[in-house]
């Protein structure tokens, strides 16, 4: 320290020389581009005009900005908490296993990919259409394999026929029905491939002592047959539930044969007919991920896949330094693994996981690639970022740099604090 | 700078030749499939300068099938001229294009420029040259008024509109019309009838476009077109009219007999919002026994999707009719195209510049454009036998017998922050509209808040 005051005293022009390459570079890409935008956010759309704060208020006003700002608080609190939470806890378990290093391996392996091409696998992975989205593909796996899948999914009543579609998704026939007298009960929808393999319905037998009908799709292939008549040609619905309802009470119930025709019992008489819901229950198609409710989850999902990778390998890394006497204390004090880990391991690590969270959250307020790539244009707004925000208000059709200089010098507000703690921090480790 | 004399001369020599062309083409219809390299010395529409050692640059947003059958037209036309010539794709964003290369000193020499909005910038800017009198007469000859006042800016003529979209087309499953027995509806309310029966015979009816809300607004525009007519058309497209207008209410009404019922939709309204113009269209024509959905409404340039992307063989798998006639107006007629316009920022055209410009004019370059297929002309004196089938056939004679009584889309007509931009103006207003089909005024209020902002007024 000291010989260094010395040459300062003494040379100060040698000292400009050596710091001068740095400066300059310094401030040619740093200080300049920073100072130019703080000015360009004062001035309007074509920065001629001085507007003095007017595009930070515009910023406020603007909804889709604001939406933007909240979706960034969104981000900031739940993205690097939960990628430097998976990545603790990778961290301990693989300090367990055989394979750590296979496995850290894998689990770092997405930080290979670019952002760009992350979210180009996340926009496919969140596809809405099972066949194709893999995310939609396990859930409807899952959800089909508890409850599983309905005979006739697309059967529905004409909007003017005589059946209703009630709120539990079966099929109410108002008009009670009598005995002996063949009751219709006509659907449609039901794409003709679906029924190639299905019989011609039949009128049902008239008994007095039954209630009888005919459950089928009331539409000739080509278009020629007559509403709510069984036309020669069409085709029965077999499999199908039919309940006799009475006061809310179900008295009896059939499900219709091969050629469409049920029969229920005498007590049936004077009941309303019900076709029961679990034959036509839409598939279920998964989660609409890309929609505007899961969009931000989702591509925060994405996120957490390429990042927590990272966090695992610096808290592995500060892992191994934490003294293995310590913990074989505790452990010989009687602590539980649980109890270690909360009471050793996690304090000590300490440290290593504040610069991670730090790392990842001023990372995360400049996130843009995977939000314009994985958003569908449909609902971009709603998964709308500060940053990309930016970009659209500088560059688009109609761009408005001083509004997008506005946004950057706020991004530049909102990351100094963390920086501000980064440096301190590494103040203080330094001193130590 | 040309002699008059020498220009009627001219004129007569090329009244006699278009005979002699017509006739020629009466003989040899049909036999478009041949090379067109020498075999089409006799029948020049066009007289060509001779352009030896000369080079033009040639920038357009086309790729793949579609620059290789551009490609083909450039060909004939450095073996007319000799001149050489090179192609440079321009992207999306052309007026960008032009400029950075315009700063940078190393302009093409044509551009082909697809909204009449950018054209006139460019004119104002003064990039373009007016057309001489080699291309007028072209002109003259081969486009209607309204097709030659698109390429115009201030009543000065500065492009040739060469290629044309018609954008008033729904292409439809045959296998599903042929389970539901239905034929194509002329009017809106066969349409949407047609749309029930489909639905009861178990195809959905539409796959409708909505995460591209460029689809939404070709939509909205054929309906107010045909309910509301071409002169409160173009009154809407200058905003002299706000979009708080009963007949926008009145267009959006019509919409929403369509839009307002999930069933009628693949996926409903949601799945609709989430679909890509391409995904509505294979997801009409890749399963040829159940098709996801029966039609899909878009320009002729669903062929190319069609031809792309699935097996289905247009004009057997894959029909087409027209858009259906609003509240007995007349057939809807919307279109789009890209216009040649010579760039030269001292504003004086070269000779090589004006040939290739009257070449593109003329039914010559129509005829060799139109043989690949994909490309639908503005010129109503080519020879429609070029076309290699019914479809892109009765696509293009839709277009010219519409005459002057086709509109050219209104959203490409706006400033593109209402008509042309990602999450705002038109494009958000539809799909707002789309995911909630009952508030009408909530959609219209929106979209006249963004128009006010658009226009600057």
């Amino acid at each position: 320290m000291e010989s260094g005051k010395a040459v300062i005293r003494a040379r100060p022009w040698a000292v400009a020389c050596f710091l001068l390459p740095a400066l300059v570079l310094l401030g040619a890409l740093v200080i300049y581009p920073i100072g130019y935008s703080i000015q360009r956010s004062l001035f309007d759309a074509s920065g001629d005009t001085f507007v003095g704060l007017d595009n930070f208020q515009e910023i406020f006003s603007n909804d889709s900005i604001r939406h933007a700002l909240r979706n960034n608080l969104i981000w900031i609190v739940v993205a690097p908490t939960v990628a430097t939470g998976l990545g603790l806890i990778f961290a301990v378990l693989t300090e367990r296993i055989r394979w750590a290093t296979a496995f850290k391996l894998v689990v770092f392996m997405p930080m290979a990919i670019s952002m760009l091409a992350a979210g180009i696998i996340f926009r496919l992975v969140y596809e809405q259409d099972p066949d194709r989205g893999v995310a939609n593909a396990m859930l409807t796996t899952v959800h089909d394999t508890f409850s599983g899948t309905s005979t006739w999914p697309d059967a529905q009543p004409r909007p003017d026929g005589p059946l209703t579609v009630q709120d539990d998704g079966s099929y109410l026939l108002e008009q009670p029905v009598t005995a002996g007298t063949p009751v219709l009960l006509p659907l449609v929808a039901v794409p003709q491939p679906e029924l190639s393999d299905a019989e011609p319905a039949a009128t049902a037998a008239t008994d007095p002592g039954q209630v009888t009908g005919t459950v089928w799709m009331d539409f000739t292939r080509g278009g020629a047959g007559a509403e709510g008549v069984i036309d020669p040609e069409e085709k029965a619905l077999s499999g199908i539930t039919v309940e006799a309802v009475r006061d809310g009470e179900v008295v009896a119930a059939a499900k219709t044969g091969d050629d469409g025709t049920f029969s229920l019992p005498a007590e049936a008489d004077g009941a309303q007919l019900r076709l029961a819901s679990d034959s036509f229950t839409a598939p279920y198609n998964g989660a609409e991920w890309l929609g505007p409710d899961l969009i931000t989850p989702a591509i925060i999902g994405a996120y957490v896949w390429m990042w927590s990778g990272f966090a695992m390998v610096l808290i592995a890394a500060g892992l191994a330094s934490v003294p293995r006497e310590t913990l074989e204390a505790a452990r010989v004090d009687g602590a539980n693994e649980w109890q270690v880990f909360r009471r050793i391991t996690v304090p000590l690590l300490g440290p290593v996981l504040g610069v991670v969270l730090v790392t990842l959250m001023i990372n995360v307020l400049k996130i843009f690639d995977l939000v314009y790539i994985i958003a569908p244009s449909s609902s971009q707004a709603d998964a709308n970022v500060l940053a990309l925000q930016l970009y659209l208000s500088s560059f688009g059709t109609g761009a408005d740099q001083g509004v997008g200089s506005a946004i950057a010098v706020l991004l530049l507000l909102l990351v100094v604090p963390v920086m501000i703690v980064n440096l301190r921090r590494l103040r203080r480790e330094n001193k130590r | 700078m040309r002699g008059s004399g020498r220009d009627s001369r001219r004129r007569a020599f090329r009244a006699a030749a278009a005979v002699t062309v017509t006739a020629a083409l009466t003989l040899t219809a049909c036999g478009g499939d041949e090379d067109t390299g020498g075999q089409r010395s006799g029948e020049v529409t066009v007289e060509l300068p001779d352009l030896s050692g000369q080079h033009l640059e040639v920038a357009a947003v086309w790729t793949g099938a579609e620059q290789e059958n551009f490609l083909r037209v450039l060909d004939e036309f450095e073996a007319r001229t000799g001149a050489t010539t090179s192609y440079v794709p321009s992207g999306d964003n052309v007026s960008q294009f032009v400029g950075t290369k315009i700063a940078g000193g190393s302009p093409p020499d044509v551009v082909m420029v697809p909204q009449p909005g950018v054209l006139r910038e460019f004119a104002e800017n003064g990039w373009i040259a007016p057309v001489g009198d080699l291309v007028q007469e072209q002109l003259d000859r081969n486009y209607t008024q309204g097709w030659q006042d698109l390429g115009a800016a201030d009543g000065v003529q500065y492009g040739v509109y060469v290629k044309a979209a018609n954008k008033s087309l729904i292409w439809y499953s045959t296998a599903a019309f042929d389970y539901a027995g239905v034929q194509p509806p002329e009017t809106w309310d066969d349409f949407v009838d047609t749309a029930w029966t489909l639905w009861e015979s178990g195809t959905t009816p539409m796959s409708v476009g909505g995460a591209d809300g460029w689809t939404l607004t070709d939509w909205f525009e054929n309906i107010y077109l045909s309910e509301s007519g071409g002169e409160m058309y173009d009154r809407l497209a200058a905003h002299e009219i706000p979009w708080t207008d009963q007949s926008v209410t009145d267009a959006l009404t019509t919409l929403g007999q369509l839009f307002g019922e999930d069933r009628l939709m693949e996926g409903g309204a949601d799945g609709a919002l989430q679909t890509l113009f391409p995904d509505s269209v294979t997801q009409t024509f890749l399963d040829l026994d159940s098709p996801d959905a029966a039609m899909v409404f878009e320009a002729d340039f669903v062929g190319a999707n069609i031809t792309d992307s699935t097996d289905a063989v247009i004009g057997e798998d894959a029909q087409v009719f027209p858009f259906p006639s609003v509240d007995g107006g007349p057939l809807p007629v919307v279109s789009a195209g890209d216009a040649a316009v010579a760039i030269a920022p001292d504003g004086e055209a070269s000779e090589a510049q004006e040939a290739l410009l009257a070449f593109l004019a003329s039914s010559d370059a129509a005829e060799i454009w139109a043989e690949p297929g994909g490309f639908i002309s503005p010129n109503k004196s080519m020879n429609m036998d070029a076309y290699p089938n019914d479809v892109q056939r009765g696509i293009a004679e839709a277009l010219i017998e519409a005459g002057d009584d086709f509109r050219f889309d209104l959203s490409d007509q706006t400033p593109a922050a209402f008509g042309g931009t990602t999450g705002q103006g038109m494009w958000q207003g539809l799909q707002n509209f789309l995911r909630n089909p009952e508030d009408i005024q909530g959609a219209q209020e929106y979209l006249e808040s963004q128009a006010a902002d658009a226009y600057g007024d």
